[in-house]
């Protein structure tokens, strides 16, 4: 307690000077964070009938700027708001790619030409599965646009996740993301139950996760007498031999972010959550907080706890190779489209920790390429899952999909080229992040890491090609779902994930050009 | 060599037929058949012009060299080149592309009670298999190998999977896996291959040249080379990594099945004597007697199998898995003349497994289908010109003197006689027992007394002579003068003798001569 005792006396002793905040810096976080409060006020002030076409315009115009705002910042390094944040390389790609999963996010999420009874989200979220008060609303037409508002914190705090330079800021921004991303599960219009049993599963073990983080933030805290990244590097490299509380610190707070991630033991919530939630908040959860999280698991990794690599990494190959394992094991039974898509995104997460346990520049490369590949791919598979449907909504079972590369041949193939694509086959964006993530395991050492990976993706493969057979191989029957066409909107996301699938695995050069000139971690 | 990208633009013909033949209407069968083998032929002779001007005395290892970044960061290039090698194997899939679309006319009529494609689609991905086969055999970066390896699988699935017969899913997945497999633990090798070049040249590097030659310690090299083998023994199929084989044999279409064996499978091969040798010569010595012991065991186990087998289709597959026995036998003795013997060989039995099972497909087809042999007798009297040549097939897979086939067997043997004297020996017992299936199956089904519901059975129409014709000329023209095969493929033979340093046994002076002009009379 002496340390926070003399945060006291260094607060007293040091006269108040106005903080330079750096506000181009900050520039894309407060455009988002900004734009979700009009979005409320928009919620309290306008009439019901303006308010779509107003929160429409406010998300893409603040999603754009904020875009903008990140490509203006390029050439900027650097840390902002009295170091609480870190600007660089890899943490403005990282932001770059939330904002732009979040645009395609936003594309699914208006998306109104699919469910017959309007958007994919209750008509009022308040209402009793299975009322009268439902059937109402339902059919007068009514529906929800605080999802906006939601929407807009929760991509503020996916945009600050990587960035964020010290502990505080980590959690603020962790649960800034994923508050409104627990209300959204709950959110939506058919099998109601199913969903908010979900949103109260993904808010109670996702609290339970935050515990751990803060705990482990704590002792961190109590061990180097700082909550910046660089300060507690420093700390860790000059009092070395007194690490015993350190490694719980350290298990505690990188539970924390596994959890975000999905990572096996901390991957329960995962199935329930994806299959329960409105498809479209699925398929932005899915990409963005992938993106994001593995940001911040990165940046605390390379950054705060650099110099103790080889404590972590025996820890963290351990979990790689149970998440690439189960994750693939389990989605092998599956029997409805979204709880398999959920496993192999556990998989899929441990293949990004393969690169992440090289603890190296090009490790730190490979997961970034990966990441993004992946995100790109899960909104063109949540964006066709969201089109396949009957007359009860979307058509998730497996054997609805039966023989649709005969009745829809085109958005069949599609499909199949994401499924290929996360298998990791040549020339789909899947192929080249796993050759990226395995190389620099390799390059680590870490051959036998590999060898499981490749256990594992072989494993993935079956699966990922057992809807391939179903699509293409099987006659359709009664049963088979059609596939409604859509609107604009999620025509847009899909042509944009499937676009860069395609284009990431021919050519690659690029992008990687992109994430290797950004280097490495501000220090 | 002039700079016009040759094997680019001919691999870029198939691609394009195929995107066309795809994007034609539906209700335009016979315009999409019709275009396929239009683009197919074009490709051919293509692949004609780029064989003429094909220079064989030339010191130069490969010729219509292509050289392009692809992706620097992991030191990828696009780099094409055919060495004799390649190019014989490249003309192996332009002659086998077109004969397999004419055989597979009338093969998927829509609509299709059995298979779920369209017609349109499937001539569609036979082109699109043709780009990726002229692309596996031009590469000469291991990246590139790859992907064209593994893109490979997915039109070859989805010929199985959707227009196959009764077994087909089951099949398509089954072959899927096993290569996926392989191609998996190859890919995890090759990232090694990558890691141990950027420890010796300080940046990694896939270029097949900058890997040849490279002194990676013999114990990399020993896992490495597993890594690549066990991909291409799955894919060729060795002995014991063949039971994909015969399932997806038996439930693909003849069509499917000639360019599965006749020329897929050969890149199992073609990618030993091409990357696995060179690459990893200590490996190779290495491993070279447990290959050769399951290569000979293949030899006589596909062999067996084949005689004590009633399905035509599952037969002629164990039978092609006795001659890869051969092919894989002829590599792994390290002499000129095997080497040069297995590629013509791999000629030879493309050839020979084309005109089995088109000439058994077209049998099948006059009887509903029906693949089992003990349903079959005494077709010769109502159809002596489909006996006639499945008689002529059988002769050429048995390796008949005067035959390609013959000229393949004959120096594999020899080669092994070099080094192995006993191998030899065991080996040729082979001979016998093909011998004795190849006849049993001609005997069961040709002669004899009309079988039921064959009496009425309609002799071959003029499409399938037309099929059935220039596999027989080449193979009777190849087998009495094989020079132009061989001219192409001994430089090719002798740089990778060099690169594996490996020296032919005496006596050696003039023996490859005199064997080509002894398998000539």
């Amino acid at each position: 307690m002496n340390a926070v005792a003399a945060l006291v006396r260094t607060v007293e002793a040091t006269p108040w000077v106005m903080p330079n905040l750096d506000y181009t810096l900050l520039a894309p976080v407060l455009i988002v964070l900004g734009a979700g409060v009009v979005s409320v006020l928009f919620e309290a002030f306008l009439p019901r009938g303006a308010r779509r076409p107003a929160q429409l315009t406010l998300v893409f115009l603040a999603l754009i700027a904020a875009l903008i705002a990140v490509i203006n910042l390029q050439d900027s390094r650097g840390s902002a708001a009295l170091g609480a944040l870190a600007i660089d390389g890899p943490g403005l790609i990282l932001q770059g790619t939330v904002v732009v999963i979040a645009i395609l996010g936003a594309l699914l999420m208006a998306e109104r030409g699919l469910d017959p009874n309007g958007d994919a989200f209750a008509a009022r979220a308040s209402s009793l599965p299975g009322s009268e008060d439902e059937r109402q609303f339902t059919a007068r037409g009514y529906f929800q646009t605080e999802i906006w508002a939601f929407f807009l914190f929760a991509v503020g705090g996916m945009m600050l996740f990587p960035v964020a330079n010290d502990l505080l800021m980590m959690f603020v921004a962790l649960e800034v993301m994923s508050l409104p991303l627990y209300l959204l599960a709950g959110m939506a219009r058919r099998r109601r139950l199913l969903s908010q049993e979900a949103a109260l599963k993904y808010f109670v073990l996702g609290a339970f996760s935050s515990a751990f983080f803060l705990y482990g933030a704590a002792l961190l805290y109590g061990f180097s007498g700082s909550i910046s990244f660089p300060e507690i590097a420093t700390a860790l490299s000059s009092k070395t031999g007194e690490t015993g509380l350190v490694l719980v610190a350290i298990a505690l707070v990188v539970a924390g972010l596994l959890f975000k991630i999905g990572a096996v033991p901390f991957h329960q919530w995962v199935p329930d959550v994806y299959q329960g939630a409105p498809t479209p908040v699925t398929g932005f959860m899915a990409a963005a907080v992938k993106v994001a999280a593995f940001g911040a698991l990165l940046r605390l990794l390379y950054v705060a706890l650099g110099g103790m690599r080889w404590d972590w990494t025996p820890m963290l190959w351990v979990i790689a190779a149970l998440t690439m394992l189960v994750g693939a094991i389990l989605a092998l039974t599956q029997t409805d489209i979204k709880r398999m898509i959920a496993y192999s995104s556990i998989a899929q997460a441990g293949f990004i920790l393969v690169g992440v346990i090289a603890a190296s520049p090009a490790g730190l490369a490979g997961s970034i390429f990966y990441v993004i590949a992946y995100s790109f791919t899960t909104i063109g598979v949540f964006a066709i899952i969201s089109m396949v449907r009957d007359n009860n909504g979307e058509a998730t079972h497996l054997s609805k999909w039966a023989g649709l590369g005969r009745t829809s041949p085109f958005i069949a193939s599609l499909f199949a080229i994401f499924m290929l694509a996360l298998a990791g086959i040549p020339l789909t964006s899947g192929f080249i992040g796993k050759f990226s993530v395995f190389t620099a395991a390799m390059s680590a050492g870490d051959n036998w890491l590999v060898i499981i990976a490749v256990v594992a993706s072989l494993i993935a493969a079956f699966f990922y090609m057992r809807v391939v057979v179903l699509m293409f191989f099987s006659e359709p029957t009664e049963a088979t779902a059609t596939v409604e066409i859509p609107s604009v909107f999620t025509t847009i996301a899909l042509a944009a994930g499937a676009t860069v699938t395609v284009l990431l695995g021919i050519f690659p050069q690029p992008l990687l050009d992109l994430i290797l000139n950004a280097g490495v971690f501000v220090r | 060599m002039n700079s016009f990208p040759w094997l680019t633009v001919l691999g870029l013909v198939p691609l394009v037929g195929s995107i066309v033949v795809a994007l034609l209407p539906k209700s335009k069968p016979a315009l999409a058949k019709q275009l396929a083998f239009a683009i197919s032929l074009a490709v051919l002779a293509f692949v004609v012009v780029i064989a003429l001007q094909f220079d064989g005395s030339t010191s130069a290892p490969f010729q219509f060299v292509e050289f392009h970044d692809w992706i620097p960061a992991f030191g990828v290039t696009y780099s094409l080149g055919v060495d004799g090698i390649g190019l014989v194997l490249i003309a192996l899939s332009a002659v086998l592309v077109p004969i397999t679309i004419l055989a597979g006319w009338n093969d998927v009529e829509e609509p299709n009670p059995e298979s779920v494609g369209s017609v349109k689609g499937y001539f569609a991905l036979i082109l699109a298999l043709e780009t990726l086969m002229i692309g596996v055999f031009a590469a000469t970066d291991v990246f590139l190998f790859y992907v064209f390896f593994e893109a490979m699988l997915i039109p070859v699935y989805f010929m199985i999977g959707r227009y196959g017969g009764a077994q087909r899913s089951y099949a398509a997945m089954k072959f899927l896996i096993y290569s996926l497999v392989g191609g998996l633990f190859m890919l995890a090798a090759m990232i090694g291959l990558f890691v141990a070049s950027a420890q010796i040249l300080g940046k990694g590097t896939f270029n097949w040249f900058a890997l040849v030659g490279l002194n990676i310690d013999p114990t990399t090299q020993k896992f490495l080379f597993l890594g690549f083998f066990f991909a291409f023994a799955i894919k060729a199929p060795l002995w014991p990594f063949h039971t994909w084989l015969p399932d997806a044999a038996g439930a693909s279409k003849p069509g499917t099945a000639v360019l599965l064996i006749g020329v897929l499978d050969k890149v199992g091969t073609f990618g030993m004597l091409r990357y696995c040798l060179p690459i990893f010569p200590s490996a190779s010595d290495f491993y070279a007697p447990i290959i050769i012991a399951l290569a000979v065991i293949g030899i006589f186990y596909g062999a067996f199998v084949a005689l004590g087998q009633n399905d035509l289709k599952r037969l002629f597959a164990y039978s092609s898995m006795s001659h890869f026995g051969f092919i894989i036998l002829g590599i792994f003795v390290f002499t000129s003349i095997g080497i040069s013997g297995s590629t013509v060989y791999m000629i030879a039995h493309g050839l020979s497994t084309a005109a089995l099972f088109l000439a058994a497909g077209f049998l099948m087809q006059r009887r509903n289908g029906s693949t089992l042999l003990s349903d079959y007798s005494g077709v010769n009297k109502p159809a002596p010109v489909l006996a006639g040549f499945f008689l002529f097939a059988a002769l050429s897979s048995l390796a008949l003197p005067g035959l390609v086939s013959f000229v393949g067997e004959f120096m594999v043997l020899l080669g092994t006689f070099q080094r192995y004297m006993w191998v030899g020996g065991i080996a040729t017992l082979g001979i016998v027992i093909t011998a004795a299936y190849v006849l049993r199956v001609y005997q069961k089904s040709m002669t004899g007394p009309v079988g039921n519901g064959l009496e009425g059975v309609k002799d071959l129409n003029g499409r399938e002579i037309t099929v059935l014709v220039p596999i027989v000329l080449l193979t009777i023209f190849l087998g009495l003068y094989p020079a132009p095969v061989l001219n192409v493929v001994n430089p090719a033979v002798d740089t990778v003798m060099t690169v594996i340093g490996a020296t032919n046994p005496e006596p050696t002076v003039g023996l490859s001569s005199t064997t080509s002009e002894g398998a000539q009379q």
